[in-house]
C-alpha cells in the first residue's frame, strides 16, 4: 500500500527550550482565522447597543467637540490658523484608532483564556485581530472627516495619498505594544489595569489637542521618540496639506518614529513568540 | 512497515502548584522578589511540584481507536494537551503524523452574541478549518445539529440542548488525521450521546485515528479496540479494551468504603466548593466497602463551602461497575430540603443519603458526585468517586444460586391467588 506519506503532515512536540523560532509560516496558514477573528470583533462590538454602529461616528465627534470648546475656545491652543475643529479631528481619527487597538490587542488574550487552554492555532492571531478590527471603524469615521474638509474648504493635496501609510504606521505601533502587554498580561494581570492609565497619559504625550510646533524647535526630537508623534503630525500633514506645515518639517520626526515602531514590534514578536508557549499553563 | 501516527517518548509534563491555585503572580510580589534576590533562581520545594505526566513513551498506529481512562488528575487532560499543541512539554519528545483536531469541551469558542450560523464559521476556523471546508460542510452540519430553524439565532437563546448539538456538529465534522475527544459525552441526553458515539465510530471506519478519553466505560468498550490506563501521570497498564477495563476498575481504588479528596486533586475551577471526603456507612454506622443487601446504606458526602452558594444540589449517581446508570439523586430534591437551603452559607457540610435495604443486586457498584447549580455552572463531579459491593446473602431469591440479572434486586410484594 503506498501512502503518500509526503503529504502528511508532521508536527514534532518538543520541550519549550531557548529562543523560539519565529515560525511566522504559522501565522499566515491561520490567515483565515484572523480573519474570522477580526470579523467576530467587529460583529460583537456593537450587538445590543440602541445606536449600534453610530458610534463609530459618534465617539471622535464628541471627543472633538470637548476638545474644541475646552482646548480651541477656552484655552486657545494655537493651531497654525487650522480651525481647531479640523485640528483636532485630523489628529483624533488615528489616536482613537490606535487607542481602541491597543486597548483591545493587550487584553483580549487573556479574555479568550478558554480557547487558549484548549485549543492549538498561533496566539498571536488574537492581538493581531484586535488591530485589523478597529480599521473598519477607522474607514467608516472618514466620512466625518471628508464632511468636515467639505465644510471648512480644505483642498486635498496629493499628500492625502500618504494617509494609509501613516494608518500602518499607527498599527505597526499598536501591534508592537500590544504584544508586549498581552504577553505580558497573561502573567501580570496588573496589565489590565495598567493599559488605561498608559494610554491617557500617552495621549497627552502626543500632540493630539495641541500641535507638535507648540514645544520648542530643540525639544521637538524627543516628541519623534513617541511613534505616535509621527503618525498623528503625519495626518494633520497629510489631510490639511501645505497649510500646516509652514514652519515645521515632519520628515526627520517621522523617520525616528518607523525605527522606534520598528523596533517595538520586533521585539515584541520575538517575546510574544518565546512566552506563549506556556500560556496555556499559566493563563 | 507499520504506519504510525503518533510516536512519543518519555513525555513529561511538569506544574508547578504554585501557580495553578492561587495567583501570586502579580507584578509587585514579582519585582519584590526581584529586589530581594535579583540573582538568585527562587527555589521551588519538591512538594510545590506536580509532574502531571512522567515519562510517557508510546505508538499507536493510524486507524486504531485509543480509549484513555484513570481517575480524575491522572494526567488525561494534559497527555491530549501535549498532543495536540496547546502546551509544551516539560521534557521528552513527540512525533504527530497528520494533522490533529480536538473535540472540545463543548462549545469552547463559541460567542454567545453571534448567530448559530457565524458560531459554525467562527467554531471551524478555531479548529483550524478552511473557509471552503466550512462552505463545503455547512449543511451537512445544520442536519446533524438539528438546529436548522434557529440557524439565524443568536445562541444564548439557545436551549443546552441545543447548543450542546451545534458544538458538536462542528467539531464532528472537522476531518482531522488524528481526532482527540475529551469527555465530551458527559454531558447531554441519551439521543444524543447515542449520536455523538455514532459519529465517532465512523470516524474511526474511515481510517482516522482516534484518542478518546471518557469515564463512560461502555463507550470506552463499545468504541475502542485498544485501552491505556493512567495514573499518576504514567500509563500503568495498556491491554485490549476489555481487560484494560476491568484492570482499571478492578485496581486504583481504595478499598476502605472512604474516598478523601487531596488538594492537588480538586479541580481549581471548583472554588468556593472543595470535596472533602465520601464515606460508604453500613447501619452499624461503620464505613466499610462492602454492604450486605439486607441492610439500609448510607452515602456520606463531606465538603466545604468558602462562599455562600445560591441553588446549590449535591448529588449521587449510582451506576453498576460497567457504567450503565441506575439513578440519579440529589440532596435537594424534595421541595422543603429545596426551599430550606436555597442558600447555603460558607462552611463544612455533609450531605447524607440512606438507600433502603433490598436495593442492590449482587456485585460491585461506582458511585459518581455531582455539585452543581441548575443550568448555571458545574462545581464539582467525579463520576467514578468510590466503589462498594453489596453482599447478597439474605436477598429475595437466594435459595436459588444462580446469577439474577439486573442492577437493582428489590423485596417486592407478590401475591398468588387461586380461584
Amino acid at each position: 500500500m503506498t501512502t503518500n506519506h509526503n503529504q502528511i503532515p508532521i508536527t514534532y512536540l518538543r520541550p519549550a527550550k531557548g529562543l523560539a523560532t519565529l515560525n511566522l509560516k504559522d501565522l499566515w496558514d491561520y490567515r483565515e482565522l484572523i480573519y474570522f477573528l477580526t470579523w467576530r470583533d467587529l460583529k460583537v462590538r456593537y450587538k445590543q447597543t440602541v445606536l449600534g454602529f453610530s458610534w463609530v461616528i459618534l465617539q471622535p465627534v464628541i471627543n472633538m467637540v470637548v476638545f474644541t470648546v475646552l482646548f480651541g475656545q477656552l484655552l486657545k491652543v494655537p493651531t497654525d490658523g487650522i480651525p481647531y475643529p479640523i485640528f483636532s479631528f485630523a489628529a483624533l481619527l488615528p489616536w482613537l484608532y490606535f487607542a481602541g487597538s491597543l486597548t483591545r490587542s493587550s487584553t483580549t488574550l487573556v479574555g479568550s483564556a478558554n480557547l487558549i487552554s484548549k485549543v492549538f492555532f498561533p496566539r498571536m492571531a488574537i492581538p493581531i485581530a484586535g488591530v485589523l478590527s478597529g480599521i473598519v471603524d477607522f474607514v467608516v469615521s472618514l466620512i466625518v472627516l471628508v464632511g468636515m474638509m467639505l465644510f471648512y474648504k480644505i483642498i486635498p493635496t496629493w499628500n492625502l495619498l500618504m494617509l494609509p501609510i501613516f494608518l500602518f504606521l499607527a498599527m505597526l505601533t499598536a501591534l508592537g505594544f500590544g504584544l508586549w502587554l498581552s504577553a505580558l498580561n497573561v502573567r501580570f494581570r496588573d496589565i489590565n489595569h495598567l493599559v488605561p492609565f498608559i494610554i491617557e497619559i500617552w495621549k497627552y504625550a502626543t500632540p493630539v489637542i495641541y500641535g507638535a510646533t507648540l514645544i520648542p524647535e530643540r525639544f521637538r526630537f524627543l516628541l519623534g521618540l513617541n511613534p505616535m508623534t509621527g503618525v498623528v503630525e503625519g495626518f494633520r500633514w497629510a489631510i490639511l496639506g501645505s497649510k500646516y506645515v509652514e514652519n515645521f518639517d515632519p520628515g526627520p520626526l517621522f523617520i525616528v518614529s518607523i525605527t522606534i515602531t520598528l523596533v517595538i514590534l520586533i521585539s515584541g514578536v520575538i517575546f510574544f513568540r518565546n512566552t506563549e508557549r506556556t500560556f496555556a499553563d499559566i493563563i | 512497515m507499520t504506519d504510525i501516527a503518533i510516536h512519543v517518548d518519555k513525555l513529561s509534563k511538569k506544574y508547578k502548584l504554585g501557580a495553578m491555585y492561587e495567583r501570586q503572580d502579580t507584578l509587585r510580589d514579582f519585582l519584590t522578589s526581584m529586589v530581594r534576590s535579583p540573582f538568585q533562581k527562587r527555589p521551588v520545594s519538591d512538594n510545590q511540584i506536580l509532574w502531571a505526566l512522567k515519562d510517557i513513551s508510546f505508538d499507536i498506529e493510524r486507524g486504531s481507536v485509543i480509549g484513555i481512562v484513570g481517575r480524575n488528575g491522572a494526567g488525561k487532560s494534559t497527555l491530549l494537551k501535549v498532543l495536540s499543541r496547546v502546551t509544551d512539554p516539560t521534557s521528552g519528545i513527540g512525533e504527530i503524523r497528520g494533522r490533529v483536531g480536538s473535540l472540545l469541551e463543548v462549545g469552547t469558542g463559541f460567542h454567545p452574541e453571534l448567530t448559530g450560523r457565524e458560531n459554525i464559521y467562527l467554531n471551524g476556523a478555531i479548529l483550524g478549518m478552511k473557509r471552503t471546508e466550512i462552505e463545503k460542510k455547512f449543511d451537512e452540519i445544520v442536519d446533524f445539529s438539528e438546529v436548522a430553524k434557529f440557524i439565524d439565532t443568536p445562541v444564548k437563546r439557545y436551549s443546552s440542548g441545543m447548543y450542546l448539538r451545534l458544538a458538536f456538529a462542528v467539531a464532528a465534522h472537522l476531518e482531522p488525521d488524528i481526532l482527540v475527544v475529551d469527555e465530551v459525552l458527559a454531558v447531554g441526553d441519551a439521543e444524543f450521546q447515542r449520536k455523538c458515539l455514532g459519529k465517532m465510530s465512523d470516524v474511526a471506519e474511515q481510517g482516522r485515528t482516534v484518542l478518546f478519553v471518557s469515564h463512560n466505560m461502555s463507550a470506552i468498550l463499545r468504541l475502542t479496540t485498544e485501552t491505556l490506563v493512567m495514573e499518576k501521570g504514567r500509563i500503568v497498564k495498556r491491554a485490549p479494551s476489555n481487560e484494560a477495563v476491568d484492570f482499571y476498575l478492578s485496581s486504583g481504588f481504595v478499598e476502605t468504603g472512604e474516598r478523601i479528596w487531596d488538594v492537588d486533586e480538586i479541580p481549581e475551577n471548583a472554588a468556593p466548593f472543595s470535596p472533602k471526603a465520601l464515606r460508604i456507612i453500613n447501619e452499624q454506622g461503620l464505613v466499610v466497602n462492602t454492604i450486605r443487601s439486607t441492610e439500609e446504606m448510607t452515602i456520606e458526602f463531606e465538603y466545604q463551602l468558602d462562599a455562600s452558594v445560591t441553588g446549590l444540589r449535591v448529588g449521587f449517581y449510582l451506576m453498576s461497575a460497567r457504567g450503565e446508570f441506575i439513578f440519579t439523586t440529589f440532596d435537594t430534591d424534595e421541595p422543603q430540603m429545596y426551599d430550606r437551603f436555597s442558600v447555603r452559607e460558607p462552611g463544612l457540610y455533609y450531605s447524607r443519603c440512606k438507600i433502603p435495604a433490598d436495593t442492590f443486586n449482587e456485585g460491585r457498584f461506582v458511585v459518581g458526585i455531582n455539585a452543581s447549580t441548575y443550568r448555571i455552572r458545574r462545581y464539582f463531579q467525579d463520576e467514578r468517586a468510590i466503589t462498594f459491593n453489596i453482599d447478597p446473602a439474605g436477598a429475595p431469591g437466594m435459595q436459588w444460586p444462580e446469577q439474577r440479572l439486573g442492577p437493582t434486586r428489590p423485596r417486592l410484594n407478590w401475591e398468588i391467588e387461586k380461584k
